[in-house]
């Protein structure tokens, strides 16, 4: 799928380039991009460190179990195949945590350790089945994601600082209809993932059935 | 507002503290977990590295050529029946792939029709409930080295699509 995509990008870029004469801020534009991605890595290597530095403290000094056990409820609604103990389940409260209180900044390091955690999971579990499906995300690697693109953030603080920049008259008049909004994306997530999630399930029960 | 905004340049320095006390009180060797975590947090920024390289590229190739500018300039007409306003649409479009280059078209939003107007209105909530699709699974996928997807890009789709319709219909209730 991302390959296509990513594949699918390029192509079309470079042929519409070619064609509306906009070949030199392609070509620019691609060399620009990737020192830029360099200097962002390095930014967020320096952002990263910090943040999963504090996180092994946190987590040694118990205080991750502590907030875990806090909105386990939801988590494992939400999540009801992850063991409550697991590693996987401490990374996602983070990144679900530092996510409503719009810690950009902490929310992706706790991510990309908890979607590491889950593909530890589902390894675990494929161990032993001789079908191979590596490479291929989880019902919980799925949810987890749909959940992050759909924003959790409750206050969104640079969308105040960008409207009073530039001359709002109430700057945070917004914050209550983003925070609906914010309710209904991420509703739809949920919503949509439950469906899908039951809908591969029995899909994966008929196909056991008709072997057996 | 004012609270708000001293309340978020709090929220940091007060978390750090609270881990590090809470470290300090439970007898954790904290700056040793520190350095141990740190290193994590290098190795997992190395490992996504190449895609965010690759994923960058290609999203500046699409924007340079224009081709993102034509596909909204086509797609506004059609969404301009629907009553979604037709500026909108390129922005709505690049917030799926670049939050930085969305936040550019977005000032240049606020600048023409300005923030308190109907089209600033839902560009402010509609930007605060959306996230960008392609740069967080191509991130977050390469973590768990995953290459198919599944249902992950219609879930995300979909609930861009009901926040961006629920932006539509709050800001009007707001004029």
């Amino acid at each position: 799928m991302l390959n296509y995509l990513w594949g699918l990008m390029i192509v079309i870029g470079i042929i519409y380039g070619a064609l509306t004469g906009n070949m030199q801020a392609v070509g620019d534009g691609a060399l620009a991009s990737a020192k830029e991605a360099v200097s962002l890595c390095i930014t967020m290597a320096g952002v990263m460190a910090l943040w999963t530095g504090m996180m092994e403290i946190a987590s040694r000094s118990g205080l991750i179990a502590q907030c875990t056990r806090m909105i386990s409820p939801v988590m494992r609604w939400l999540f009801p195949n992850v063991p409550a103990d697991h590693e996987a389940m401490g990374h996602m409260t983070a990144n679900v945590i530092a996510n409503v209180l719009g810690l950009g900044w902490a929310a992706t390091p706790a991510g990309l350790k908890a979607m590491e955690s889950l593909k530890k999971l589902e390894d675990e579990r494929q161990r032993g089945n001789n079908e191979s499906r590596r490479g291929i995300a989880s019902n919980e690697m799925c949810t987890f994601l749909v959940l992050n693109i759909s924003s959790l953030q409750l206050i969104p603080v640079n969308m105040i600082a960008y409207r009073s920049q530039y001359g709002s008259v109430a700057p945070t008049a917004i914050v209550g209809p983003a925070i609906a909004a914010t309710a209904v994306s991420t509703l739809a997530a949920v919503l949509f993932c439950k469906v899908m999630e039951r809908m591969f399930d029995m899909d994966r029960a008929k196909k056991s059935g008709l072997k057996n | 507002m004012k609270f708000i905004i001293l309340t978020s340049s709090f929220i940091i320095p007060l978390m750090i503290f609270f881990i590090v006390v809470h470290g300090m009180l439970n007898k954790t060797k904290i700056y040793d977990a520190f350095a141990d975590g740190a290193k994590d947090g290098i190795k997992t920024v190395a490992g996504i590295a190449p895609t965010l390289i690759g994923l960058m590229v290609a999203v500046e190739i699409l924007r340079a050529s224009g081709f993102l500018d034509f596909l909204g300039g086509k797609l506004s007409i059609v969404m301009g029946w629907i009553g979604f306003p037709s500026q909108l649409v390129p922005l709505t479009l690049v917030k799926m792939f670049s939050s930085s280059a969305a936040t550019g078209l977005l000032l240049d939003v606020f600048k023409q029709y300005g923030t308190d107007s109907y089209t600033g209105l839902i560009a402010s909530i509609m930007m605060s409930c959306t996230e960008t699709i392609f740069y967080t699974m191509s991130v977050y996928f390469m973590a768990a080295r995953v290459s198919k997807t599944r249902w992950t890009l219609a879930g995300a789709l979909f609930s861009t699509l009901a926040g961006t319709a629920a932006s539509v219909i709050l800001a009007g209730m707001m004029r």
